[in-house]
């Protein structure tokens, strides 16, 4: 049984046709990706499955169970985590806090709990704290752990994100552009850290840009167009597709 | 019930249902500029009616009325100067919560300066007991006085959105705000025009009704929860829809008195207010845009 | 973080302790009535600051929680179930002692709810009817949020003053004493002042521990990203909608407790407890306090509540409170606290000669 299955998948703005009948796998430990030009559907399709918002047809399958319906957080609760293209870290709040609060499905402390500080939590909250603090360790960025999180450059909330997503220990990891305005030093250390991240048994299913990352990564890429899937092979088989040199040329190759 | 009865509610409903149109048609004018839902709409209502009234001790009663349409309409250009111009981008929360200050303000400088006294302008024509009989329905002149004005106000609005160079401005400016600005439109002129006109329309209603509603320092909260009933019944932005909604939340209102305590009459209109943002935020006659702005 | 919590609490205490003291050197021991009254009304705002600070959502009708719970209360301990005496509940009910006779109005025998079961219900009341409420409501945003919490609040106060079985514009009177503790009582006039106003600050200050821990606590951390990014705290596995319902609850039971109190306190508790213009204080009081400050909120709470409870602004009371709004949101809209003269200076020059090039 794959981890992730979706099949069949539509979804219709008005007019607009943004994800039209795409199925698709991704293995336990594997590393996917999904690309295609601008506006090929690969950010609808992540909030499909992600379910921030509901697909018109097809289904979404984790380890075999339908998820589609299901509000975000359950998702998350499920042990789905993703990062966004635009960064949405919370506003005043450090990045350890920020971190911290991606331990979430792994906790449980509620109202009643937190409102009389009951002995369990403590140790609730010295492990959410240990597993925050591994998580900013392991993207590289221990020492921004009592920064504000908003007032971090552009390239530490990406990683401030990443391990926001990562702290829940997720089997399976959604990332939407994670190279998105990075330079070449800070994308192959990106590429190192998710190989990293699945070496720590998370799967990943990674949208991006990026060719030079999505080859170096992935064990296989989907490429959608205009919201149809029109391959899905080994990284290599990809870049030889016809159909895909004919959609990519003068597009977005870099 | 006598079909007679029935008449006398559905011309009183039509009565209050004008002034709840003319306030919900504010809330529009003022969000379609700003996004902004503006608490004191109320109370430029009870602002013209308060001041028409004062002003009818020194003046004839049309010099009364255009006095307190023009007071209120400063009075909307220094609310819009002082609390609105110079926010850049303010948050939602922000808004409602400095709208709803100049809301308190207004009624309480109000209750300062006229006490708490319910006031009345005189019947326009007439007095309180004389009737016209329209198919066997008693229908005091004053009810045709505020139809009149209510259909006056909304043709108004008509011509000018639609046929005046001002009006397209603001109609481009709803539409986008940032492109307006962009093509050379002063913007900020715009959104103290629609506070001057929301008030102004106000004010004008509040002088018509006063004879038959009468007015009062603290009428304003309650026709602020109407209006903005009536504004998103009707689908937030549109004026027809709005007066529409007006009339029905009028009649709706004024037959419940047939069947309950008077005292409940205001919770028909909150009852009604809550049904429909649970079931359908686009309102009756909206669209979906009402409903995505919701969430915006 | 522990310890400063705890020692923040040890201070307000001590500044609750001062001010009493401060109160009796003055030679002015009737301040402390008003202070008692003043602090059930902060209740109120230290919950409205947790919803509208953490959860960010506005609510202007929880001066109708406070009028359930204040009404729920004096009604039950001051029905009169005698002539029921002998039907099966209520015999049940008096033999459990949730049913106490007290003397009547008139000198006769009245069989009533002892207090601590018409609190129980009140607050059970309250969270019935938050729940009720909030459920539909918090699906709102903004302006409808806004909107919906101020209908529910008007629906309220216009069924108190019709009905008359609640007093309708009198009223509930005659509410008799809480006994809290054996030998402390909420209410009993004079005489009783100064264990009134330890008892009312002492539940301030329980408040505030419990709130502040909850604000520390996993939960906290959750309502804060909710506020930052909703949609990314959904992502994280936030359930958003609950998170917001319990807030809503839980500072709707907040502003219950505060009234049932008061109820007592003053023996009694009028429509006006649940008007529009009470909910928009306690929005302008967390307002000035800063959203999401407990401490300031509180703080301001005491000191206008207080003022505006001795009379201080008089008949501008409300208009006090509506300027007060407005300079706030204009000028300082994270609170007074965390006023920026110079900050403010600065955009406002900016501002002015932004709208003279426009112009």
């Amino acid at each position: 049984m794959s981890l992730l299955e979706v099949s069949g998948l539509s979804k219709r703005f008005g007019g607009l046709h943004a994800v039209k009948d795409v199925s698709f796998r991704v293995e336990k430990g594997t590393i996917k990706a999904i690309i295609g030009p601008n506006g090929a559907g690969k950010t609808t399709l992540f909030n499909l499955v992600s379910g921030v918002i509901p697909p018109d047809s097809g289904a979404v399958l984790l380890r075999g169970e339908e998820v589609n319906g299901c509000p975000p957080h359950r998702i998350a609760a499920m042990g789905v985590s993703r990062t966004f293209q635009q960064i949405r870290l919370f506003a005043q709040m450090t990045a350890l806090e920020n971190v911290m609060v991606g331990v979430h499905p792994r906790s449980r402390a509620g109202f009643l709990a937190g409102m009389f500080h009951l002995p369990w939590t403590w140790r609730e909250e010295r492990d959410i704290e240990r597993r925050a603090r591994e998580a900013l360790e392991l993207v590289g960025a221990a020492d921004l752990a009592g920064a504000d999180a908003t007032s971090l450059s552009y390239g530490q909330q990406r990683s401030v994100e990443l391990a926001r997503a990562v702290a829940a220990e997720p089997e399976l990891l959604l990332l939407d552009e994670p190279a998105a305005g990075l330079n070449m030093r800070e994308t192959s250390e990106l590429a190192k850290l998710i190989k990293r991240i699945r070496e720590r048994g998370t799967t990943v299913l990674i949208v991006e840009h990026d060719m030079g990352l999505v080859m170096n990564v992935s064990d296989e890429v989907a490429v959608l167009s205009y919201g149809e899937k029109i391959a899905d092979a080994t990284p290599r088989a990809v870049q030889k597709d016809p159909e895909v040199i004919r959609v990519y040329l003068g597009d977005d190759a870099c | 019930m006598q079909l007679e009865l029935v008449l006398q509610y559905l011309v009183a409903g039509l009565t209050y249902g004008t002034i709840y149109a003319v306030v919900g048609v504010g809330f529009n004018i003022i969000y379609n500029t700003t996004g902004i839902i503006n608490f004191a709409q109320g109370e430029f209502v009870m602002l013209g009616g308060m001041t028409a009234v004062t002003l009818h001790r020194f003046v004839p009663l049309p010099l009364a009325i255009a006095g307190a349409v023009a007071v209120t309409m400063a009075a909307g250009a220094l609310v819009e100067a002082t609390c609105i111009r110079w926010l850049e981008k303010p948050s939602v929360l922000r808004m409602i919560i400095i709208t709803i200050g100049v809301s308190i303000l207004i009624r309480e400088l109000a209750l300062v300066s006229w006490g708490e006294s319910v006031r009345a302008l005189p019947y326009f024509t007439g007095n309180e007991v004389s009737s016209l009989t329209l198919g066997g329905v008693h229908v005091s002149p004053q009810v045709l006085w505020s139809l009149a004005t209510c259909v006056l106000i909304v043709v108004f609005l008509w011509f000018f959105f639609q046929h005046t160079s001002l009006g397209r401005q603001m109609r481009a400016c709803a539409a986008n705000r940032d492109a307006a600005a962009l093509c050379g439109i002063a913007t900020k002129n715009l959104v103290t025009l629609s506070f001057v006109l929301s008030a102004g329309i106000g004010a004008l209603a509040g002088c018509v009704v006063s004879p038959i509603t009468y007015t009062a320092y603290n009428i304003g909260t309650g026709l602020a929860i109407k209006g903005f009933t009536v504004a998103i019944l009707g689908g937030l932005g549109s004026s027809m829809g709005a007066v529409g909604a007006g009339f029905l939340v009028g009649v709706l209102e004024a037959f419940s008195v047939s069947l309950m305590p008077a005292a409940y009459k205001d919770a028909i209109s909150v009852a009604v207010l809550l049904a429909i943002l649970f079931l359908r935020p686009s309102g009756l006659f909206g669209s979906g845009a009402a409903a995505r702005l919701k969430t915006a | 973080m522990l310890g400063s919590r705890y020692a923040r609490v040890a201070l307000f205490l001590a500044a609750v302790v001062a001010v009493q003291l401060l109160a009796h050197a003055a030679e002015k021991p009737f301040f402390l009535t008003q202070l008692t009254m003043a602090a059930y009304y902060t209740l109120v705002a230290a919950g409205l600051s947790l919803l509208m600070g953490y959860a960010g959502q506005i609510s202007l009708g929880h001066a109708a929680f406070f009028a359930i719970g204040g009404y729920a209360s004096g009604y039950l301990t001051t029905v009169d179930l005698t002539a029921r005496r002998e039907g099966p509940l209520v015999a049940v009910l008096a033999r459990l002692h949730v049913l106490v006779p007290h003397a009547d109005l008139y000198g006769g025998e009245a069989l009533s709810f002892h207090p601590w079961a018409a609190f129980a219900v009140a607050v059970v009341l309250t969270l019935a009817v938050a729940w009720l409420i909030g459920v539909p409501v918090l699906k709102l945003k903004g302006h409808y949020l806004a909107m919906a919490t101020l209908g529910f609040g008007t629906i309220v106060y216009s069924i108190l003053l019709a009905s008359e079985s609640l007093g309708a514009a009198d009223g509930l009177g005659s509410v008799p004493p809480f006994p809290l503790l054996p030998g402390i009582s909420v209410g009993g006039g004079r005489a009783a002042r100064v264990a009134n106003y330890y008892v009312a600050w002492g539940l301030v200050a329980l408040a505030l521990l419990v709130l502040s821990s909850l604000v520390e606590s996993r939960v906290g951390r959750a309502l804060r990203a909710i506020h930052g990014a909703e949609d990314a705290a959904a992502s994280m596995g936030v359930d958003v909608a609950r998170y917001k319902l319990k807030t809503f609850v839980l500072s709707a039971v907040l502003a219950a407790v505060g009234g049932s109190f008061l109820t007592h306190f003053n023996a009694g508790i009028g429509p006006a407890e649940a008007g529009v213009m009470k909910s928009v204080r306690y929005v302008a009081i967390v307002a000035v306090g800063g959203m999401g400050s407990l401490w300031g909120t509180v703080a301001t709470s005491a000191v206008l509540t207080f003022l505006s409870l001795r009379g201080y602004f008089g008949t501008l009371d409300d208009a006090v409170f509506g300027a007060v709004l407005i300079a706030v949101m204009l000028f300082s809209p994270d609170g007074v606290l965390r006023f920026d003269p110079r900050g403010a200076l600065r955009t406002a020059r900016d501002r002015l000669r932004g709208s003279g090039v426009a112009g």
